[in-house]
């Protein structure tokens, strides 16, 4: 009975300290899609609830190209940059992980130094060559700086995953009369697939979310995204602060990247190595 | 069908480290080898270097007569079969034996075809839709060799196939191994750390050790006339017992008492001029108890008394574990890397304790000073600075190495 009494209490504390957490963590989205609801004069009001619902920010974003154009740019830039990146670092992150080759090391370290790098600190360089170079307020002014900034990122989850794989995988495939190409496409890639969908997934969210190169590389519709849009939001004058169309936009925002996790949260768990080897 | 010719093949690692050291052998048109050795030996990498997964560093390989050495492994018709089974996990049963066959662009039906037939010579029918990780240890194996069968190739390599399976699943497949490599008729490559495995599978066993090959020749040859000192300590279950000797007045001198030489062996001790220190090594089964000897054969031997320290009956022998005064201990390189392999090392026990397989007729109990009979006429003598067997002179069966 006592071990009974201690696991229920124990039970009682992890709800606690999960409630807490997910508290923590789901307030401030509740109150952004409590006040994406809320008429603009009851912008001010501190109930946690709309005292009166309304659809009219979202018809306001969603009726303007003002915020729809950029959600497409979002879209295709997100989408190509992860593409790339993805593509890129599959190849290198096998590299890295099967091959010796000089400068591995190195390339280990740049890569490491490129993820650590304060974004801040290039944006007046990146902003001067991308202007000379005629990239700037494109979509590859901001694909470009995008794959750079996924790659160190792709190649250090891949890497993992590939290091995962039995290499006599490799090896049967080439007894069995592959070409290297045709070993990694048909046997390495398809086991590493939960990899890439991990990692994509990764780039994709943090182009998505990306907003300083966004807002510093753009400035039009043509290739502004999302969440650089918001900052362009105007109120119903020029006093009013626009906070209830920039909740709506969060809020769909959002909602891709709910969408996109729960869609492939079965594909990144699924262990699709299990049984390649004895164990 | 192909033969395999290794001609002075060399492995050499960027970092200086020779793992394989000039190993020549003719590996004939339907021939079963086996490459055996401790671990580190060189057999796997051997084994790599036929299928093309390691680049030779020197020498010549042909296959069939053509020079593959830098040809790629799709190019040389080999197959292999992994210590790890290596599955294609994604792939069921049948993807999995017929991915080599699909490569190739074989026709879907000739595909199906083939692969029914290996999954029934195999007995893996049922299972070709399912994953290989729904699958047991020993259905993974039989799947391993089905994806080698199907190619119908000019050479199996098979690297430690079986040490992933249980000692009684091991036994069964051995025979199985042996069965289809009769069938097929194909020329077979095998890479053991067993020396069980080697004796009772292979037509020819190569034992190599520290990236040389010390001697290659039929299971019969290698256990009665071992070139030396680690193939005689290697091959064997129980294992080869040694005894440091001298020779003396035509005598050896061992810590068992004086064997008496034989005239070859006289002569071969004479001719090679070796030190008057010398190893000599005795088969357990060369021993029995005083008792069950008759009077006739006991002329061709010597006996001695002994403590008998552990008796293990198998039914069939009795093997008996008695310990000597070993005076100077052995000291030979061979003699350690074999206690090494075997684990006699890790254990603490000593060199001094002797195995005799007995008739299970003896009653020798634990504990009793019992009268030992040793046959004379097969012992083997052994040089301890080279391992060189010198008796080898007295029998023409010896295979040298070149």
């Amino acid at each position: 009975m006592a071990t009974a009494a201690t696991t229920s209490r124990q039970k009682v504390g992890w709800g606690t300290a999960n409630l807490v957490v997910v508290a923590l963590a789901m307030i401030p989205v509740l109150w952004m899609v409590s006040l994406s609801f809320k008429t603009p004069a009851a912008i001010l009001d501190p109930s946690y609830f709309p005292s009166q619902w309304t659809w009219g920010n979202y018809s306001s974003i969603l009726s303007t190209s003002q915020f729809i154009r950029p959600l497409v740019n979002s879209i295709g830039i997100g989408l190509i940059s992860t593409f790339i990146a993805v593509l890129l670092a599959c190849m290198a992150a096998y590299a890295v992980a099967r091959l010796r080759f000089p400068g591995k090391s190195l390339l280990i370290g740049m890569a490491l130094l490129i993820a650590m790098f304060p974004a801040i600190s290039l944006v007046t360089p990146m902003f001067n060559i991308e202007r000379s170079l005629g990239l700037f307020n494109t979509w590859p002014g901001l694909i470009i700086p995008y794959v750079a900034f996924g790659l160190p990122l792709g190649i250090y989850t891949l890497s993992a995953f590939f290091r995962e794989i039995p290499w006599e995988l490799e090896k049967a495939a080439k007894v069995d009369g592959a070409t290297p190409f045709q070993a990694f496409v048909k046997v390495i890639a398809p086991l590493a697939a939960p990899g890439m969908v991990t990692t994509a997934i990764l780039v994709f969210l943090a182009c998505w979310n990306e907003f300083l190169f966004a807002i510093s590389f753009t400035s039009t519709l043509a290739s502004r995204t999302a969440p650089a849009s918001m900052a362009y939001f105007s109120g119903g004058s020029v006093f009013t602060v626009p906070t209830g169309p920039i909740a709506a936009a969060a809020v769909v925002i959002t909602i891709p990247i709910i969408v996109f996790v729960l869609f492939f949260q079965r594909r990144i768990i699924a262990g699709l190595t299990s049984g390649a080897v004895k164990g | 069908m192909a033969d395999i010719v290794l001609d002075q093949i060399t492995k050499r690692y960027p970092d200086g480290a020779l793992a394989v050291d000039k190993i020549s052998m003719d590996i004939a048109d339907g021939e079963f080898v086996i490459l055996v050795g401790p671990s580190g030996c060189g057999k796997s990498t051997t084994l790599n270097m036929i299928a093309g997964l390691e680049d030779i560093s020197e020498g010549e390989l042909r296959i069939g007569g053509k020079v593959v050495n830098n040809k790629s492994p799709k190019d040389r018709d080999v197959a292999m079969v992994f210590q790890s089974y290596a599955l294609y996990p994604h792939m069921t049963v049948r993807q999995n034996m017929g991915f080599a066959l699909k490569l190739a662009k074989t026709p879907q039906a000739v595909i199906d075809e083939k692969v029914t037939e290996a999954a029934r010579i195999l007995d893996l029918t049922q299972h070709l839709d399912r994953k290989p990780a729904n699958l047991s240890g020993g259905q993974r194996q039989r799947v391993a060799m089905g994806r080698a069968i199907v190619r119908d190739p000019a050479v199996f390599l098979m690297d430690e196939p079986l040490s992933n399976l249980d000692a009684k699943l091991r036994v069964q497949m051995r025979t199985e191994v042996s069965r289809i490599q009769r069938r097929l008729g194909t020329t077979m490559v095998y890479v053991t750390h067993d020396q069980t495995e080697a004796m009772t599978l292979g037509d020819r066993v190569a034992v190599m050790r520290s990236g040389r090959l010390l001697q290659v020749g039929t299971p019969q040859e290698l256990y009665e006339s071992p070139l030396n000192l680690f193939v005689a300590g290697f091959i064997g279950s129980p294992s080869m017992n040694f005894l440091p000797a001298t020779a003396e007045d035509g005598k050896l001198r061992t810590p068992l008492g004086d064997i008496p030489l034989s005239d070859a062996l006289r002569q071969a001790l004479e001719r090679s001029d070796a030190s008057r220190d010398l190893i000599v090594g005795i088969r357990p089964e060369n021993f029995e108890d005083a008792s069950l000897v008759s009077a006739d054969a006991r002329r061709e031997g010597i006996t001695f008394r002994a403590t008998i320290d552990v008796r293990e009956s198998m039914g069939s022998d009795v093997y008996v574990y008695f310990a000597t005064e070993l005076g100077n201990s052995l000291a030979a390189a061979e003699l350690q890397e074999l206690a090494q392999d075997s684990g006699r090392a890790d254990t603490g026990a000593t060199g001094d304790t002797l195995v005799a397989r007995l008739d299970a007729a003896s009653r020798l109990q634990e504990g009793e000073d019992a009268e030992l009979w040793l046959d004379a006429r097969l012992v083997h003598v052994f040089e301890p600075g080279s391992g060189k067997n010198l008796a080898l002179g007295a029998s023409p069966a010896a295979s040298p190495v070149s």
